[in-house]
């Protein structure tokens, strides 16, 4: 199964004890393939999970974007700018 | 001009930058480092921001600036790392012909702003708790301008 590296921020980042974490997907893992992987992994931060965003490439994704090789995944928990 | 800094924000420098003699209006928001939020006492907040995609971002907003409202120029600038209580952690500086069209473009932008842009703070209490600002998830939101 292909891996890909997902960015972490702030909560989520510490939560996880690093800037990343990698994760196996399946082939065809789209944005919502990665937000369940992610789900079962931290079963205690689904409440803030549920209410980040995932951006590929630097834009925010919906939920149906297929995850392509090479792509650029991050985690945006809700953000507190300003 | 969109930018993260690492430095003081040098929002007078900033206020001068978008000055034009066709812009009679010139309106600078500064967001800075609030002590109290309810009874919980800040004495500094981290900001943590996903440079790349927060200045593409903060681009975007300036792009939106000048599509709807007849700006002579526009700023945003936020700051990264560790601020104290007072500190200016964003400034958003626009000018335009009138102050109807510089007041709603620069509250357009700093809403936006913190709508839309990856930056995250945390708020370090006097009690030494540390508590990142997540909006929508507990604990409540904490810390700067709000």
């Amino acid at each position: 199964m292909p891996q890909i590296a997902i960015r972490l921020f702030a909560h989520l980042r510490e939560r996880a004890g690093g800037p990343a974490i990698t994760i196996e997907v399946p082939d065809t893992a789209t944005v919502a393939t990665v937000r369940q992987c992610l789900a079962r992994l931290w079963p205690d931060a689904v409440g803030l999970l549920e209410k980040s965003a995932v951006a590929v490439n630097e834009e925010y994704a919906a939920a149906d974007r297929t995850i392509r090789p090479g792509d650029d995944v991050a985690l945006i928990p809700p953000v507190s700018g300003g | 001009m969109v930018s993260l800094s690492t430095d003081a924000i040098d929002y007078e420098t900033l206020t001068e930058a978008v000055r034009r003699p066709g812009s009679g209006a010139v309106v600078t928001f500064l967001g800075t480092v609030r002590d109290l939020t309810g009874d919980e006492r800040t004495v500094a907040l981290e900001y943590e921001a996903y440079p790349p995609m927060a200045e593409r971002k903060m681009a975007e907003i300036e792009a939106e600036v000048r599509a709807r409202w007849p700006v002579g120029d526009v700023v945003l600038v936020h700051r990264r790392g560790r601020l104290g209580v007072g500190e200016v952690s964003v400034a958003v500086a626009v000018s335009a012909p009138h102050r109807a069209e510089a007041f709603a473009a620069c509250r357009y932008a700093i809403d936006r702003l913190k709508e839309v842009v990856p930056i995250w703070k945390k708020d370090l209490a006097d009690d030494g708790q540390e508590k990142w600002v997540h909006p929508g998830c507990s604990p409540a939101s904490a810390g700067g301008e709000a």
